[in-house]
């Protein structure tokens, strides 16, 4: 029986790249706080995750059969994520949406479950290890 | 894309930040820098924020290399600009800079205004500071992978 790479690290690589590029992202919305008309961007955590697992063919996903076809619902970017702007709470006079307490408490929270992520990964490396040398 | 991009967003956030802790320290410094001409007077200085690509961030030229725009943005400082409210005239015959009908001519430079964007400025330099060490824990953890 063969050890599977990629069966054994699962879903934590996938979830640690998109920690990662979501951190990024809130990054940019915070450097970004006083810039006018600048508007605060975020993706759907989970629905990416769900994207870069692999599309899980249940038959009823939009099929493209043209080219001048539009891809609808299939429309995601790199890494499966679907980059949109965020509804502020509270309007601006500049046209700024970000919300620095909003950004700032998403952007800590990201990186603790990055932390989390990353702290699982690594287990699963341990795991590996410990297969591999038997001890 | 990388967790070290977010260095360069952090970056130039402080920058701009700290360019507008600066512009807002000369302004309040020559809050009253008394003038005889209106020409001559002081006017408050604000710069002007601009979302930017980070891989354009210190490399203009790579503005041509970028196909699809990345999601992530930092800030950018597009200019100075000097302010267009009135000046304050006021009659000081005893100032030894009076013009030939007493007045000298203060900066549009209001105090209160600058105070609050100091307060900002501030406040969010130590916000970008935050994000740049929460990307270095991130680095550096990720380079305890597999210990």
């Amino acid at each position: 029986m063969a050890i599977s790479f990629h069966n054994s690290v699962g879903i934590f690589e996938s979830a640690l790249k998109l920690r990662a590029a979501r951190a990024e992202i809130l990054a940019g919305n915070l450097a970004n706080a006083d810039t006018p008309g600048y508007q605060a961007r975020d993706f759907n955590f989970s629905e990416a995750l769900k994207n870069q697992m692999g599309p899980q063919d249940s038959g009823d996903a939009l099929k493209l059969t043209q080219t001048n076809h539009q891809d609808g619902v299939n429309s995601f970017g790199e890494n499966g994520m679907h980059v949109e702007f965020r509804t502020p709470t509270q309007p601006s006079l500049d046209g700024n949406t970000v919300e620095e307490q909003v950004e700032h408490a998403e952007f800590m929270q990201n990186s603790l479950e990055y932390q989390t992520s990353f702290t699982l990964l690594n287990g699963r490396f341990r795991n590996l290890m410990a297969a591999i040398k038997g001890e | 894309m990388g967790l070290t991009t977010i260095f360069d967003i952090a970056g130039s956030g402080m920058n701009a930040q700290s360019l507008r802790l600066n512009t807002t320290a000369s302004n309040i410094a020559n809050a009253d820098t008394a003038s005889s001409s209106a020409d001559k007077t002081y006017r408050g200085r604000h710069p002007v924020f601009a979302a930017s690509f980070p891989q354009m961030l210190g490399h203009p030229e790579n503005a041509n290399t970028l196909d699809n725009p990345p999601e992530s943005l930092g800030v950018e400082v597009k200019g100075i600009v000097e302010s267009d409210a009135p000046l304050q005239p006021r009659y000081e015959p005893e100032n030894p800079l009076a013009d030939d009908q007493g007045y000298v001519y203060y900066p549009n430079v209001n105090v209160v205004e600058e105070m609050t964007n100091m307060i900002s400025a501030s406040r969010s330099y130590q916000v970008n500071v935050e994000v740049a060490n929460a990307a270095k824990q991130m680095v550096q953890k990720i380079l305890t992978l597999g210990q």
